[in-house]
């Protein structure tokens, strides 16, 4: 059951325990060569004093990496986070505020394809309850991370391709137009370690351009035009 | 200068005045939670909402809007109504009907506001949201469920006590304040968080399920827990004194307290001296009051007679024991009791001439010998100030946290002698250069060489704007340091000098961290209120008051005298100390010139007419000139532990676990089931 509206994946959002099991595997964190030049210039971008707002491209770039180590989507442990605050000088809680506040940092351990599921309304009228059931189907749990440690499913609040609904979010791509037989595909593409075809997968379509016909704003094709007096 | 019109009436505020501060100018109360006048604007609990013309046609949180030219604000329309009560339905959404078990319950800023701007009754029939507890230290207990996220305490340690301990966790509905992994909040000035909180999700963990708001007597009164002085309200139930809240005074503490100050109330009631004793055969013995008053007389000093005062006394019980020793033919009075012999003779440097709230416009800082955060843990947020403001601190001394950038010179005393060019040039280049002195420079003969430093640079000059400044300070510990100076409680070589004397009798007036082992040969007469190091040395224990228990005069470190009144009645045959003090002149036949408390005063103010204003800063005059000398030795600073400096602070369980925890590391204690 839904409660008031507040998607319940997102209250179950809570911090990986910290444990000396955690501080051994994650206490040595530090980037990698290619990782600590990119943080370096990821920290020029920002004008002297002001480096603290690096904090969220370098909380990704930690996810990134261990992400890397782990061959999943990577997650922030807390000593990830910690090494993040002292790379930038400041306090730990001001990073791990950021860090809890955005979801597509992943606060848990996440599988090698972070399903996310679109069920806001276009995506849920359009059918994400199939691929929502596809998911289950290939006993994918919600927030943690299946036996074969592939998959990690998340249903996520809209992600903006509403006029190529419905639509999935895996790791940093995006499938949409998809039908469970499509969804289904994909899934076991990326299983066999395949890249399969990103964006729409509507045969035909490039991007969201209107599938099929025009419906409206016809005197916009040519030329622009200026609907105002015509309301 | 802006003019605005707030519910019809015109009326002009300063410029950078926000809309609510305009109402407030115009006598309108404006409902608030988030906004607090001495941290930064959040705008976030919407509870200030007003109707502002021009502008759009909705209402506006006033808190974060500025007064503007022409502006027509109305506090009293029906959309302003609706927009509390709106609010206010939003924010009870998820606070929990817990009032009658709930700590706040009777002082909480979201009851008062719900009674006065919301609605009658609520419409809200679906769950509630629940967060768990988070552990915040011995001092703060938490039920989070009921934050309405004002986010008050996030900006209280960020900005005021300026360690990043406390954050707002996740987003939206399921945001959480809590501490990094929910460690226990350390720093000085911790449980202030507790008064900010407006609703009951902070509270005070030692008073838990105490007593309520309205079944206490308030008294005020000032901390003795050192030397600022920081003015408090005692709240008492019956004889007991339930707890201690910091007063508004901008002068002194802001509305800050020290953990300490606020804390030590529980040890008032432990350990207490309620009996005299006497010493027979090594062992105390409790006896009369008769009785003990002749062991006092047996003992017939002659003019062999010292006092020593402690730290927590106030200026009439150093003044009957003067008047007590000159009526036996002795001055041998002395305060500081660990051995500090600083010249005395002029006190206008002794003392913390910028003021405590003057050190913030300060633009260059030099420490020397102070571990500031434990000795005056109020200061510090004001340095912190300064230092926001732009200024630059040098400290001279062993490393210890700062709460703002700082620079450590090296931790002997002799650097200076000899300061690096780039603070000399610092303090030379400054608007308002101040020095600070600690106890520990004190020690090390940096008050000659400070001196010598603050004539060659001027820190005594007169500003731009015709003030005097004055940045030569020295910070005291002791609640009773200044007022012991102003009696004379200072000998030349200090407390040497008392041993040096080897006094018949040795006075001891709450002395507790006193080397008895030195007085071997003297009998020790203890008048104190605690069974700390002082009673162990004595040879009679006269039970007295607490700072609670008396009406009592102290003067700060910025030589500012400050009354305090009397809470609750000292426990079992205590009695207060100029009472104890008349009855042994009695019993030793000195004429003392008073025979109560009102003599005793009318006498001292007589004397000392300096300490007849109760809030008013004692002129000590101009600072010595031609002082030279060299500081030499490694500093070190006297306090080994903040939470456990005097002995109410020793006696008190709540510090106890304090200084076991934060200090020294233990595990937090799982409390029992309520």
């Amino acid at each position: 059951m839904l409660s008031r509206g507040v998607h319940p994946l997102m209250a179950d959002r809570h911090i990986y325990p910290d444990s000396p099991e955690l501080r051994a595997r994650w206490g040595n964190f530090a980037w990698t060569e290619a990782n600590a030049a990119k943080a370096k210039e990821i920290v020029a971008r920002y004008p002297e004093g002001r480096q603290r707002s690096a904090s969220m491209p370098l909380l990704d770039l930690a996810q990134r990496q261990v992400g890397a180590e782990t061959n999943t989507q990577g997650w922030l442990p807390i000593p990830v986070m910690e090494y993040v605050a002292n790379y930038l000088d400041m306090p730990i809680i001001r990073v791990v505020e950021v860090a809890t506040f955005y979801t597509m940092y992943n606060l848990v351990p996440v599988g090698k394809f972070h399903v996310q599921v679109c069920g806001t309304t276009p995506c849920m009228l359009r059918g994400s309850d199939d691929l929502i059931s596809v998911c289950k189907a290939k006993k994918m749990p919600t927030g943690g991370v299946s036996e074969d440690g592939l998959w990690t499913f998340t249903e996520v609040e809209c992600m903006g391709n509403c006029s190529s609904a419905p639509m999935v979010q895996i790791n940093d791509d995006n499938y949409e137009d998809l039908t469970a037989d499509r969804f289904e595909g994909i899934l076991d593409a990326l299983a066999r370690g395949e890249s399969p075809k990103t964006g729409t997968q509507e045969p035909g379509r490039h991007t969201v351009e209107p599938a099929g016909a025009l419906s409206n704003l016809h005197a916009m094709v040519g030329e622009n035009h200026d609907y105002r007096g015509e309301w | 200068m802006p003019k605005v019109k707030v519910d019809g009436v015109e009326l002009e505020v300063p410029a950078g005045a926000t809309v609510l501060q305009a109402c407030e100018m115009a006598g309108k109360e404006i409902p608030r939670f988030c906004y607090h006048e001495r941290l930064s604007i959040a705008g976030n609990c919407r509870m200030c909402l007003v109707e502002v013309k021009p502008g759009p046609p909705k209402p506006q949180a006033s808190c974060a809007l500025p007064a503007a030219e022409g502006q027509e604000i109305r506090t009293d329309s029906e959309m302003v109504k609706k927009a509390r009560e709106g609010v206010m339905e939003f924010l009870l959404i998820n606070h929990p009907l817990d009032c009658p078990i709930c700590d706040q319950g009777g002082e909480c800023d979201l009851q008062d506001q719900s009674v006065a701007y919301g609605r009658g009754s609520s419409r809200y029939h679906e769950h509630k949201r629940a967060v768990t507890e988070k552990y915040m230290g011995p001092l703060i207990k938490t039920v989070m469920t009921r934050c309405i996220q004002c986010t008050r305490c996030v900006r209280f340690s960020e900005e005021i006590a300026g360690v990043d301990e406390i954050g707002a966790l996740y987003r939206g509905e399921n945001m959480q304040i809590s501490t990094y992994l929910e460690k226990a909040s350390t720093h000085e000035l911790s449980a202030n968080v507790i008064d900010l909180c407006p609703v009951g999700a902070l509270t005070s963990r030692p008073y838990a399920f105490e007593a309520r708001p309205w079944e206490l007597k308030k008294t005020i009164s000032i901390d003795v827990s050192d030397a600022i002085g920081s003015n408090i309200r005692v709240d008492a139930r019956g004889r007991e004194a339930m707890r201690i809240l910091p007063r508004v005074n901008d002068d002194v503490n802001e509305e800050w307290l020290s953990d300490k100050g606020r804390y030590m109330v529980d040890g008032l009631s432990k350990r207490r001296l309620d009996r005299p004793f006497i010493r027979l055969d090594g062992k105390l013995k409790a006896v009369s009051w008769d009785e003990a008053l002749a062991a006092v007389a047996k003992i017939a000093p002659g003019n062999s007679i010292a006092a020593v005062a402690g730290d927590l006394v106030d200026v009439e019980t150093m003044y009957a024991a003067k008047k007590l020793l000159s009526g036996l033919g002795s001055s041998v009075l002395e305060g500081r009791q660990t051995g500090l012999a600083y010249d005395t003779a002029n006190l206008a440097a002794v003392n913390f001439n910028s003021g405590l709230a003057g050190i913030e416009s300060a633009d260059a800082i030099l420490i020397v010998g102070s571990h500031v955060r434990w000795e005056a843990a109020v200061l510090n947020a004001r340095l912190r100030k300064a230092v926001k403001h732009g200024a630059k601190v040098f400290i001279i001394g062993p490393e210890w946290a700062t709460t703002y950038p700082a620079e450590f010179l090296g931790s002997d005393a002799s650097v200076l002698n000899n300061l690096p060019a780039h603070v000399w040039s610092a303090l030379q280049g400054a608007k308002r250069p101040a020095l600070i002195i600690g106890g520990a420079g004190l020690a090390k003969g940096a008050l000659e060489a400070g001196l010598a430093i603050s004539e060659q640079l001027g820190f005594v000059r007169t500003l731009e704007d015709g003030s005097v400044w004055n940045g030569f300070n020295v910070l005291h510990m002791a609640a009773s340091r200044m007022g012991g100076l102003v009696l004379g409680y200072a000998q030349k070589g200090g407390i040497s000098d008392v041993a040096a004397a080897k006094p018949k009798l040795l006075l001891s007036l709450g002395a507790d961290e006193v080397d008895y082992t030195k007085f071997a040969d003297s009998m020790i007469v203890y008048v104190g209120h605690h069974g700390d190091k002082g009673a162990h040395a004595a040879d009679v224990i006269l039970p007295a008051s607490a700072f609670t228990e008396k009406v009592g005069i102290y003067v700060n470190t910025e030589g500012r005298v400050q009354f305090a009144e009397k809470a609750v009645f000292a426990p079992g045959d205590a009695r207060e100390d100029w009472a104890i003090l008349r009855a042994i002149a009695q019993v030793l036949n000195v004429n003392v010139g008073f025979d109560s408390f009102d003599e005793l005063r009318s006498a001292l103010f007589a004397e000392y007419p300096a300490l007849l204003v109760d809030g008013g800063l004692i002129d000590f005059g101009p600072l010595p000139t031609g002082v030279s000398g060299s500081a030499a030795g490694e500093i070190a600073y006297p306090i080994k532990d903040f939470y456990l400096t005097n002995p109410i602070a020793r006696a008190s369980e709540t510090l106890a676990k304090c200084s076991a925890e934060l200090l020294h590391g233990s595990q937090p204690q799982a409390e029992a089931a309520e």
